[in-house]
């Protein structure tokens, strides 16, 4: 009995010695909520293996932050992003955790799973939302306060099946996605049915799941023995530099053709580009384009993080610029509570507010199921640069 | 041709779970504990040989044996300052300890690298993709050099632990700590040096195993590491050449059940015939029978 | 010999442990009904913001979770690395039954019922059915057989879909249901459950907890509980005085997973969404680290790990980038702080200076001996 006595002495000890440790740590912490700025949170992966975009969410979000504040001298902001490990519950700590530090708008949650978890909160608690890079549409189903910057995966399925049927009519389609991933199965689903109600058959349908690291070469020798000339990828870029170095290693060379998550493929540290040559895929935004704004987020973004920004750092960039946009326009600020901000937000939304000049599209507006009216762009990969096709 | 070249990618893939669990088989034997770290000790390992090859510039073999060597110490160091304190406290804790230790690799490659994934530079690159039989078979040098490298790791482990002083030394204390002690052997030394082998391969494995998939990321050895961690009970832990078969035969199923049953329940079927195996050798394939005392 | 034998061991093992027995319930429900109090005070006097508020359901779930592995790590002595296994079962057939309920209860609570009841039937016959075959299995074997079969029960979670339409249940392997808007799907592959209705409440998750207890305590102090530790301490001299391993190793394992299945039950009806991915290896063994960082076999111990380790991260928010490293050197001194023998020794002559109830004979802890409690 006495052991297990001192067991539990030790273990609450050291917990009470962390807890204490972080009451300190809070204080030197540059991060936190500034009083007399509109709060502006969000929640992502930033560690585990997905934390690559809630890292980009957090830059990219940060710099248009830091730039909002040093542009105008009356309505300031600050910004707190929270890990949430790319796990729901966790997702859910992360947002009350922020609502604790009077947090009065989303900018979040990142990822889907998490985000769908976190909207039904948000819903509850009446803080208003708009996610850079959540696409799937359970986040924004049932919830009249959560919307989203980026087009839905839906739409994206819908769009390379649509784009392939008339554009390349004699292609042999196969298909390798993560089928224990959110995003992906999203996508193929869509894309699957889209394309076979065109008469349309896809020749070998194979999967993989999560393990960005992990032997494709079933995969790929399904594919090339069932003759797919056309391989689509509704995955992230990380498992399809995997894909493509592996294809290249068995001699088989089909047309690539990807959505906005092979977005990075090009600036992936020792990725032989290549490889990625005339690679197809969905994107709305390009570190590359000769836009001068989007030149100078890049700029921007590689001299504060040392990398090239991917498309969820722009997308961050963006939803704090049309957070900050729809609060002047509609009239709120520092000084409303969430709910205010939430119900004024949510009539400016619906009211034709627009957002333009963004880094990821021209002019974005948003219907009342919380979906922007983006239209996904097909870009090819030439010489290492973004082509619009 | 497709049998072929899908069985070649197995024994390719099964050699790396191999390597990687020589590693555990050996720690396991000689401490009876499951190190989880060893998984994350690859990915220290890939990284090392990717920044010596990408920023300092150096030839990929001379980057394996820098990696291996970091890779040695640091197994040296996690066995002095988190297990050895917990020796002989039951397995139980060594094996939480280890989840800690694998964690803190992970978060701490994370804060040195960052999040952003890395690609490797094979180890073989100039070497081109053999092709037979009208190019349908194909044999790629990784998979050939994987194969080799696992055999001759394989052989030379073998002799090592039958023939050398400190081999001999490791198998007294595997199979009783006192009494080796009492012989006058150096317990710990032969623990570190059981924990310095099975890192430097772990550095190995991992080279070998980011050149054929070439995704770097601080999580990248977690899941290879559960797998080889199936193989070495799979083979019968503790067993040298168990931990070989058993993680060539995992990688030749698990390319099997892809090519020819499902690509969605792949990892489901290599864990159903573990179950089976295990259910027929309750010890694995060259596992030891237990036979207990009263 | 048998004769003499035979009612010495029986009347031992119904002795054996009897006086602890009241004292482990009183601490256990204690620390369960003072902790209910203390965070609903704190709730309700807003010492205790909405982070904190939270986890009250999660950390119910988790600290049930930590007392039904208990049962099966430290009461029945076999490692078990797949509990997220059950929980995912419970989890899943507790939303697909309180989904299909809607229209019958009205009431949150019921529903809530029905997950559970559910759940936990669902998780004990995969407990039954896995328990079955590998209960022969020793040691790191069975370990790595209960890992296996989370991972089965995970992938299996990726390619199942279920929905609800005016017909009732259906049910399809591998490709979405046709026919079916997204306002009747309720698994969706890898997707996982979407639009859950969130039933689950605090006073749920304690309930959850007490019950949990009163069967785990109860289990240990029957005489089938002591047969099970018998086994545990010397498996052939178990089998000598006629204990019948296979039978009471069977039962510690369809409880435990029945409990797991429960505690998943509730889980899955605190979200709005849930998804196969959330029950892979690292659920399995951030329970096994609950169970063996509050002692193994110390039910009250492994609660109180639970909710702290449940807490931990929350509190190292603060910490930034450094949350998950932080995380690791807590869990790694901790460890060993608690099961080095010489720290150990230490700690315990500190605490005898300071107790006031010393024992006479009561020596520091100098032997260690943590899997054997």
């Amino acid at each position: 009995m006495k052991k297990n006595w001192m067991k539990v002495v030790v273990v609450a000890l050291s917990c009470m010695m962390a807890v204490a440790m972080t009451g300190c740590g809070g204080g030197s912490s540059s991060s936190g909520f500034e009083d007399g700025t509109l709060k502006i949170g969000t929640a992502g992966p930033l560690t585990g293996p997905a934390a690559l975009y809630g890292v980009a969410v957090k830059n990219g979000a940060q710099l248009a932050v830091d730039e909002i504040n040093a542009s105008d001298p009356e309505f300031k902001l600050s910004f707190v992003a929270q890990d949430d490990e790319h796990d729901a519950e966790k997702s859910v700590n992360a947002f009350n955790k922020l609502m604790d530090e009077g947090m009065q708008v989303l900018a979040g949650t990142v990822t889907t799973a998490p985000c769908t978890a976190v909207a039904a909160e948000a819903y509850a608690n009446r803080v208003f939302a708009l996610t850079p890079s959540a696409s799937g549409p359970t986040v924004t189903a049932d919830n009249d306060n959560v919307y989203q910057l980026c087009f839905s995966d839906p739409n994206q399925g819908i769009a390379v099946a649509d784009y392939i049927a008339a554009n390349y009519p004699d292609a042999k389609v196969g298909v390798i996605y993560n089928n224990a991933d959110n995003y992906s199965s999203g996508i193929f689903d869509k894309f699957k049915s889209e394309y076979e109600s065109k008469g349309k058959k896809i020749v070998a349908v194979e999967a993989f799941a999560d393990d960005a690291n992990a032997d494709f070469t079933a995969q790929l020798n399904s594919c090339k023995d069932a003759g797919a000339d056309m391989l689509f990828l509704p995955i992230y870029y990380t498992p399809a530099s995997n894909i493509m170095t592996q294809a290249d290693k068995m001699g088989y060379a089909p047309t690539y053709f990807g959505v906005d998550g092979m977005d990075g493929i090009l600036d992936l540290e020792g990725f032989d580009t290549k490889l990625a040559e005339g690679v197809l895929l969905l994107t709305p935004f390009t570190p590359y384009s000769e836009d001068e704004k989007v030149q100078a987020f890049v700029a921007a973004y590689e001299e504060a993080y040392g990398e090239k920004p991917i498309q969820f750092a722009a997308d961050a960039y963006d939803v704090v610029y049309a957070l900050y946009n729809a609060c002047l326009e509609a009239g709120v600020g520092p000084d409303n509570t969430a709910e205010e901000i939430c119900d004024a937000l949510i009539k400016t939304f619906n009211g034709g507010f627009k957002y333009e000049g963004g880094l990821t599209g021209d002019s974005m507006q948003w219907n009342s199921a919380g979906e922007v009216n983006k239209t996904p762009k097909v870009c090819e990969i030439q010489g290492g640069k973004y082509i619009e096709k | 041709m497709g049998f072929i070249n899908s069985l070649i990618s197995g024994l390719s893939l099964g050699s790396v779970y191999a390597i990687i669990a020589l590693g555990y088989t050996m720690v396991y034997g000689i401490s009876k504990m499951l190190n989880f770290a060893h998984g994350d000790v690859i990915m220290v390992g890939g990284y090392i040989s990717f920044c010596m090859t990408m920023y300092i510039g150096m030839p990929g073999w001379a980057a394996l044996l820098v990696a291996m060597a970091v890779c040695t110490l640091l197994g040296i160091l996690i066995e002095r300052l988190a297990y050895r304190p917990l020796r002989g406290t039951g397995s139980l804790a060594v094996l939480i300890t280890a989840i800690g230790v694998s964690y803190f690799l992970q978060n701490t490659a994370l804060l040195i690298w960052g999040a952003n994934p890395r690609v490797f530079t094979s180890l073989f690159k100039g070497i081109s993709t053999m092709h037979a039989a009208d190019g349908k078979l194909t044999i790629t040098p990784e998979s050939l050099f994987t194969i080799v490298a696992c055999v001759i790791i394989m052989i030379a482990l073998t002799l090592f632990v039958n023939k050398t002083k400190a081999g001999k030394a490791m198998r007294a204390v595997s199979e009783d700590n006192g009494a080796a002690q009492l012989m006058g052997i150096n317990v710990n030394q032969s623990i570190s040096l059981t924990f310095a082998i099975g890192s430097g391969l772990a550095a190995v494995a991992g080279v070998l195993m980011c050149s054929a998939y070439p995704v770097l990321m601080p999580t990248t050895g977690a899941m290879p590491g559960i797998k080889a961690f199936t193989a070495a009970v799979f083979g019968g832990i503790g067993s040298i050449p168990g931990a070989m078969v058993g993680g060539l035969i995992l990688g030749v199923i698990e390319i099997f059940a892809r090519a020819y049953i499902s690509t969605e329940l792949s990892d489901a079927i290599v864990f159903a015939c573990l179950i089976i195996v295990l259910l027929v050798k309750p010890t694995g394939l060259f596992g030891k029978k237990i036979s207990e005392k009263v | 010999m048998e004769k003499i034998k035979t009612p010495d061991t029986k009347k031992l093992l119904k002795k054996a442990g009897k006086g602890a027995y009241g004292k482990e319930a009183l601490i256990s429900y204690g620390i369960v009904i003072i902790g209910y109090i203390l965070l609903k005070l704190g709730a309700a006097t807003g010492i205790i913001g909405f982070n904190l508020q939270g986890q009250f359901v999660p950390i119910c779930v988790y600290v049930s979770l930590a007392i039904s592995l208990n049962l099966v790590v430290g009461i029945s002595g076999e490692l078990s690395l797949g509990h997220a296994g059950f929980m995912a079962v419970g989890a899943f057939t507790g939303i697909i039954a309180a989904r299909m309920t809607e229209g019958v209860f009205a009431s949150g609570n019921t529903r809530l019922f029905v997950a559970v009841i559910v759940g936990a039937i669902f998780a004990a016959i995969a407990g039954f059915i896995i328990g079955i075959p590998i209960l022969g299995l020793r040691g790191d074997y069975l370990a790595i057989v209960t890992l296996a079969f989370g991972e089965i029960v995970r992938n299996f979670m990726n390619v199942l879909y279920f929905a609800k339409d005016e017909n009732g249940l259906r049910f399809a392997f591998n490709h979405t249901i046709p026919g079916i808007d997204n306002s009747q799907r309720i698994i969706t592959g890898a997707i996982g459950a979407t639009s859950v209705q969130k039933t689950a409440s605090f006073e749920a998750g304690i309930i959850l907890v007490l019950f949990t207890l009163f069967v785990v305590l109860n289990l240990k102090n029957s005489k089938h509980g002591r047969g099970i530790m018998a086994v545990r301490d010397n498996r052939i001299a178990g089998e000598s005085i006629g204990i019948d391993v296979k039978k009471y190793k069977l039962m510690a394992f369809v409880v435990s997973a029945a409990l797991a299945g429960m505690a998943g039950a509730v889980f899955g009806q605190n979200y709005s969404t849930l998804a196969p991915i959330k029950f892979n290896f690292n659920t399995s063994v951030l329970v096994l680290v609950f169970v063996v960082l509050g002692g193994i076999g110390n039910i009250w111990g492994g609660m109180i790990a639970a909710a702290l380790l449940t807490v931990l991260p929350e509190a190292l928010r603060q910490f930034a980038d450094y949350r998950m490293l932080t995380y690791a050197i807590v869990l790694i001194v901790v460890m060993i702080c608690t099961y080095n023998p010489k720290i150990r020794a230490r700690f315990s002559m500190l605490i005898d200076k300071v107790n006031p109830f010393k024992r006479k004979g009561d020596q520091a802890v100098t032997e260690g001996g943590g899997s054997d409690e």
